[in-house]
């Protein structure tokens, strides 16, 4: 063995001083062959025989030479070097071909790899610093069919009863609004619970992280880590800040700790500043104290599982301790049980909506990456016939067609390095480009990290590898084909019926055609289905009615004071001049901010019994209807009588009544909500709550002035434009309090486009992939045809010396590419066809194989390859007959 | 009757090699050769030029040691002496070479 190494690292040491250790062994045979002539020549010999006496015993000195050089250095390593240098020189000797390959390689790898980093950094590591993620799962409640929340006692159940789980944490994500200037800025927390430090793995870098009991007591513990960016920029990096004060919703916290740089918090999608215990909660989610209350659904939590223990396992232990709650507290746990999740799915982080994204890009670059390597093996089939005579020659001087093979793939293998080496780059430059696709709201840009760590690097190496392959194949296939005699004869394709090679070069054709029709029938689908979602009504105006809202928490105001003050703002408001109608609700809707949630009973409905029915409402102000545009259908608007004093009231949706009432006008019965009874007092039609493609759902609403919230959105009607409305609500602002500043104003439109957003990232995405495809596959229609005209201008010189006119020859060409087309296209059709039920998700009311995608797919890739065909058709009408011939 | 070339086995060359420094002291590669040559009273026809790449094997290996000198007829030669490696190495392998020798003997005297 220690010989073996020994020889190795010798025959590696020999590589670097073969010059010197050459003429070592010139001059050692040289001696050997003079001592041996001299010994001869003693004998008796002529001084011609003793040579070549000694010549013949020693045997052949090139022979011996080779043998002496394989056995001194590596061979393997030493081919590969050269056939490297060889292929570097090829390609310099062909700068444009080299330039070209390798921009389009470091496209296709570069795709691939930063689809690669942002599936790594997004999906399956999400969350930097937290240790053994791969073992994290998310926890999240099911209420029958329908996904839920948790509530906080159930999980510390399952946390006290979980033998598979090493360890269980909370953390929901939450807000707070921080400086108070002319505008409010609002900041991404996260309320957890007290293990949440130590079972993530993160140590605060100053301070401490929370101690066990923090999270219990009712507001007993304002205590507040901070994260880095939060510490850098407000707090200066002083590091005396623990132990300062923050107020967070009008409520004084000690900050005790600072998050190490680089740690963003556990929620897909946005990069937390600043973490609560869940003894707060009350402070961030406004309402009643929910941490004792089982009833009360909101937490989100993740598991790490013990070494070993996979998620069925999980979900089998888990949900057996759900049943037993159930059975336990029926009165809160019927019909509910915790479903584990894996951290890619995470349904209440943006991971489960990014999911399908990247489902579809993933397959997206792929095709991206074989569409490449289609028109780079077009590239090489091309130079591979324009080097045929230099194949012919080594073949005919004895080179192996396995050295010629190799020599092949080492070609590929420097193209796709050089690729991939820019595709890497690429990909480091995009690996935070996927949040610029998506809104900012409220001046919070999502966080979406791509990371490029030692498998993504693993997987794009995976990718370079399978291209050098693809890429050494296709020429390959053809120096296989290379009959020696046949070569050396002129070799003319034609273009009726053209040879083997021509057909391999139309198949790498017809190939991208194919993936190029499939993902513009993916860019289409889901173009119309973003336009159908945003022109859809989502039950409520959009353009005309603006919405914000007013810092009243942060600047320390209590319920008392915020009441007396909406009412004044309200007043004024109303007041302005071009204002039609202006109203408070606690929620506006398609926004991340979720409605409250109740149980709720109906005189005269009888519940299944497995059945209990919620609906979720919205806490609004008079006017509200008014303001946003919803029709009623029956009853009455919420006056100012609908106070405090007042008895409780509600206004139900259309859904609610053909649901609760069988369709009968439930004006002046009753409805019960979380225990106590109020009376309907109107019907208004449906409109979209959470997001646009929802079904109809429940849902009422409940007059503000009974069910108060400090901070609720100011919807204004308005004909103004935003920026006058704007200006004029900080005026009137400033006149009823300097302190106060306002959050971002948008219009609903713009609301019902970010809640959208997802759609739009999706086309985004797959338009601009399937653009490139359809550029490349243009250009590589474009070669394949600049090709054939001129490896066949001898044939169409013939054809026009037989009296074939311009518009024959023109129309030849042009159909031999637009068979290439229309193979490509039929192919393309009946792959598209099965392959868009994977849009499904993404496509809102359009059919996967709605006929005008596929029709409008069609007319493009006509247009394109027309395009492509064009010029060189052309280019064969001004083949001289005479010259062709004669040449 | 001579050995043809091809019955050298690379192993039996190796530890003529060993055998011959072992007996003779340094040598440069002709001397080797011509010792080969003399002993075995030229029954076995050896390519010369064959020896080379196996000395550098076995100076690979750590076995024999080479350096520059000078011969008995005033030529610059490269001479190679044994190692204390290739001293253990001869006896191991005269050792093995002994009993697969006595064994194939053996055989062939079984009928």
């Amino acid at each position: 063995m220690l010989e073996l190494l020994r020889t190795f690292v010798q025959r590696l040491a020999a590589l670097f001083r073969r010059r010197q250790l050459e003429g070592d062994l010139d001059e050692e045979l040289r001696s050997h062959l003079e001592m041996a002539v001299e010994l001869n020549m003693r004998k008796g010999m002529s001084a011609a025989d003793a040579r070549s006496e000694a010549l013949r015993s020693f045997g052949g000195v090139e022979r011996a030479k080779e043998m002496y050089r394989d056995q001194r250095g590596l061979p393997m390593l030493e081919t590969a070097w050269q056939d490297l240098r060889f292929g570097f020189r090829m390609l310099r000797r062909s700068p444009g071909f080299s330039v070209l390959a390798i921009l389009c390689l470091t496209l296709g790898i570069g795709a691939n790899a930063a689809v690669f980093s942002w599936v790594e950094g997004i999906l399956l590591r999400p969350y930097p610093l937290v240790s053994h993620q791969e073992r994290l799962v998310a926890l999240a409640g099911t209420a029958g069919e329908e996904r839920d929340e948790t509530s906080w006692p159930d999980l510390l159940d399952v946390q006290r009863s979980c033998t598979l789980c090493e360890t269980l944490f909370v953390s929901n994500i939450t807000s707070a609004t921080l400086s108070v200037g002319e505008r409010a800025q609002v900041i991404t927390g996260s309320i957890a619970s007290a293990n949440y430090f130590d079972a993530t793995g993160v140590r605060p870098i100053l301070g401490r992280g929370f101690e066990p009991g923090e999270d219990t007591g009712r507001n007993a513990h304002p205590v507040v880590v901070i994260s880095h960016h939060l510490w850098q920029t407000r707090f200066k990096g002083d590091p005396e800040t623990i132990g300062k004060t923050q107020r967070f919703n009008n409520v004084v916290h000690t900050i005790i700790g600072v998050a190490p740089e680089g740690f963003y918090g556990t929620f897909v999608g946005r990069g937390i500043e600043f973490w609560v215990p869940a003894s707060m909660l009350e402070v961030f989610y406004t309402g009643n104290d929910k941490l004792e209350d089982r009833g009360a659904r909101w937490a989100e939590a993740y598991v790490r599982l013990k070494p070993g223990v996979t998620r069925d396992q999980a979900q089998q232990e888990i949900s057996a301790i759900a049943a037993r709650l159930e059975a336990e507290y029926p009165a809160t746990n019927r019909g509910r049980g915790i479903k584990v999740w894996s951290l890619w799915q995470t349904p209440f982080n943006h991971a489960g909506e990014l999911l399908p994204i990247f489902e579809i890009m993933v397959v997206v670059v792929m095709f991206v990456l074989l569409i490449v390597c289609a028109n780079v093996g077009n590239l090489l089939l091309v130079r591979a016939f324009a080097r045929r005579h230099e194949m012919t020659v080594r073949l005919a001087i004895g080179a192996g067609r396995s050295r010629l093979f190799r020599q092949l793939v080492t070609e590929g293998l420097l193209l796709s390095a050089c690729g991939a080496a820019g595709g890497m780059l690429l990909a480091y430059w995009c690996r935070h480009s996927l949040a610029l696709l998506f809104p900012v709201r409220g001046g919070n840009a999502m966080y979406l990290p791509g990371e490029i760590d030692w498998r993504v690097l693993a997987a794009s190496a995976g990718v370079c590898v399978i291209t050098t392959l693809l890429l050494g194949l296709i020429p390959a296939l053809q120096a296989g084909k290379i009959d020696l005699a046949g070569a050396l004869k002129s070799d003319s394709a034609g273009i009726v019926g053209g040879s083997g090679r021509a057909w391999v070069r139309s198949s790498l054709v017809v190939l991208q055609v194919t993936l190029s029709f499939i993902l513009l029938v993916g860019a289409t689908l889901l173009m119309q289905s973003l336009r159908k979602i945003r022109t859809t009504s989502p039950g409520f105006s959009t353009t005309r009615v603006f919405d914000t809202s007013v810092s009243l928490a942060a600047a320390g105001y209590d319920a008392a004071r915020a009441r007396t003050f909406q009412d004044e703002l309200i007043q004024r408001v109303r007041a302005l001049p071009g204002v039609e109608a202006a109203a408070y609700a606690r929620v506006v809707p398609l926004g991340y901010q979720s409605f409250s949630s109740a149980p709720i009973a109906m005189d005269g409905y009888e519940p299944q019994p497995n059945e209990q029915p919620t609906a979720e409402y919205n806490e609004v102000s008079p006017d509200y209807f008014a303001a946003m545009g919803i029709p009623f259908i029956s009853g009455r608007d919420f006056t100012r009588a609908d106070d405090e004093k007042a008895p409780r009231a509600a206004i139900v949706n259309q859904t609610m009544v053909t649901r609760y009432w069988r369709g009968q006008d439930p004006v002046g019965r009753r409805l019960q909500v979380k225990g106590s009874w109020v009376q309907v007092v109107g019907v208004v039609k449906d409109s979209k709550y959470y997001n646009m493609d929802e079904a109809p759902r429940p849902f009422f609403y409940v007059p503000l002035r009974q069910y108060f919230a400090i901070e609720p959105d100011i919807h204004i009607r308005t004909t103004l434009p935003l920026q006058t409305v704007q200006t004029a609500l900080i005026r009137e602002l400033r006149a009823l309090d300097p302190d106060l500043a306002l959050y971002e104003m948008i219009t609903l439109q713009e609301q019902v486009d970010r809640s959208t957003s997802q759609q739009l990232v999706a086309v985004s995405l797959v338009a601009l992939f399937g653009g490139l495809a359809l550029l490349l596959a243009g250009i590589g229609l474009y070669g394949v045809m600049s090709y054939t005209v001129s490896q066949s201008t001898r044939e169409l010189g013939l054809r026009m010396a037989l009296g074939a006119g311009a518009s024959n020859v023109l129309r030849l060409v042009l159909s031999r590419g637009l068979l290439l087309t229309t193979i490509g296209t039929i192919s393309g059709i009946v792959l598209a066809l099965l392959l868009t039920r994977l849009l499904g998700g993404l496509l809102y009311h359009i059919s996967p194989r709605d006929p005008l995608a596929f029709v409008s797919a069609l007319v493009v890739i006509t247009i394109a390859s027309f395009a492509a065909c064009f010029l060189p058709a052309w280019r064969a009408t001004q083949v001289d007959p005479a010259r062709a011939l004669r040449d | 009757m001579p050995f043809s070339k091809a019955e050298v086995l690379q192993g039996t060359l190796d530890l003529l090699v060993l055998k011959t420094l072992d007996s003779m002291g340094p040598m440069h590669g002709f001397g080797i050769a011509l010792r080969i040559q003399q002993v075995s009273e030229d029954l076995l026809q050896l390519n010369q030029g064959t020896l080379y790449p196996a000395l550098l094997r076995l100076e690979q290996r750590g076995w024999i040691a080479s350096k520059w000198g000078v011969s008995e007829n005033n030529r610059k030669a490269k001479f190679y002496s044994l190692t204390r490696a290739g001293r253990k190495r001869l006896v191991e392998e005269a050792e093995s070479w002994d009993r697969m020798s006595a064994m194939i003997n053996r055989m062939l005297r079984a009928t």
